[in-house]
């Protein structure tokens, strides 16, 4: 029977929210979790020994040290398989998954397999190491999400041969195999030529890849005389949320006030964030938005004026087209209003 | 949002705790962050050494504006 190891996040370990997302690697026998989805679908082609557990604040914050721990754990179970999440749109999780599975792959040469939404940061870090199942964007969707795992994962222990991302249900890795057609090139062409004139569906042959590079803007040339804002995505507002932005999947962003205030406090201003443990921002939102130093700056000199309103949003699970949205946005404002240069702050 | 505001011809410092993210995304000016809860503090330092602390990374961001680059680039204070 295969010896699995399976990693995922403090909250689907059980350990806790975002309080607990500090936690350090820990590694509990058997199934934890939705690592019992994953013993079910297995059944008896393998066993789920030991589950690893890390917090994602932790992860992200220590990946070195985090990372080391994690493999010396994978190494006392000598697997043969490695599952990670799946992390569905969890960033800092998706993050955390990507680097463990390219990782264990590297070091002890076993399949590894994890599952993402597309638009989690994690699968661009590994897509082309690693087969990332592709899942929808929250947990609702976990059994799908791990039968399609274990399938993929059972193919690879047995060396069968692993079929397309669309047979499979995994995210394209940019790998091109050779195969007989049935019909040649040029039909192939016209055919699809006639079904886009008819404006049928046809799917091309050869997806052109997505570069959404923009090139760096210039460089500022006298910040003392510039106006300069702040942007964050940490979620900062003034008490109260008055515009209710959402503590994830934001429907917009808010555009407020700083005149007259020398410092931001845990009596004027919170996080609407539900990301992260609030804690620390509550108790001094500088930590996040830093306003304090940003007018000690101003005054002297170093920056000529900083801009009278910030924006914020919740960056937390928000999709990259509403991002963009509120990015363009903003950056009309900002262009309106004069502003020379943006500090934007994330969580 | 960053690349959106670059893309505006705005110059756009990021300053996040997961340069990963950040570089993913496609932000060209990073300076990377404490911690996630507290990207611009440090709870554990005193009131002093904790706003000490965010200058030195505000002005990483401020020469980061002020640099002309080509390509992304993460600007390290640590």
């Amino acid at each position: 029977m295969l010896k699995v190891v399976h990693y995922i996040n403090q909250f689907f370990g059980q350990i806790g929210g975002e309080d607990k997302a500090d936690t350090p690697p820990l590694v509990k026998e058997g199934p934890v979790g939705p690592g019992l989805a994953l013993q079910q679908a297995l059944g008896d082609q393998g066993k789920v020994v030991a589950t690893i557990i890390c917090g994602d604040s932790y992860f992200n914050e220590h990946v070195d040290e985090a990372l080391a721990e994690i493999l010396r754990m994978v190494e006392q179970y000598q697997p043969d398989l490695f599952v990670a999440g799946p992390a569905f749109f969890a960033g800092r999780y998706g993050i955390a998954c990507a680097t463990v599975c390219k990782a264990v792959q590297e070091k002890f040469g076993i399949p590894v397999v994890t599952g993402m939404y597309p638009e989690n940061p994690g699968v661009d870090l590994c897509k082309k190491d690693v087969y990332v199942i592709k899942t929808g964007d929250s947990a609702a969707q976990m059994k799908d999400a791990i039968t399609k795992m274990v399938k993929l994962a059972l193919k690879m222990v047995n060396k069968e041969e692993i079929g397309t991302p669309e047979e499979e249900g995994y995210i394209p890795r940019g790998i091109r195999k050779n195969y007989f057609a049935q019909e040649r090139a040029s039909k192939r062409a016209v055919d699809m030529l006639v079904k886009k004139l008819k404006g049928e569906p046809y799917s091309t042959e050869l997806p052109m890849p997505e570069f959404d590079r923009v090139p760096p803007a210039p460089a500022v040339k006298d910040l003392s005389k510039a106006l300069v804002a702040l942007v964050t995505s940490g979620g900062i507002v003034p008490k109260g949320n008055p515009d209710h932005i959402e503590s994830s999947s934001a429907s917009k962003f808010g555009k407020y006030d700083l005149e007259g205030i020398v410092a931001l406090s845990s009596e004027t201003h919170q996080t609407a964030h539900g990301g992260y443990d609030p804690v620390y921002a509550n108790e001094n939102p500088n930590r996040v938005l830093p306003v304090d130093v940003m007018r000690e700056l101003e005054k002297e000199g170093k920056i000529g004026k900083l801009h009278r309103y910030y924006y914020a949003t919740v960056g937390n699970g928000t999709p990259v087209a509403k991002a963009q949205q509120y990015g363009q946005a903003i950056a009309k404002e900002l262009k309106d209003a004069g502003v020379q240069a943006v500090i934007l702050t994330s969580t | 949002m960053v690349k959106e505001l670059e893309r505006a011809g705005l110059p756009t410092v990021h300053i996040c705790t997961i340069v990963p993210i950040s570089k993913t995304v496609g932000a060209n000016r990073i300076v990377p962050a404490v911690a996630i809860p507290h990207p611009l503090g440090n709870p554990e330092l005193s009131k002093e050494d904790e706003k000490a602390l965010r200058r030195k990374i505000l002005e990483k961001a401020l020469e980061a504006l002020q640099t002309d680059i080509d390509t992304q680039t993460v600007f390290e204070w640590q």
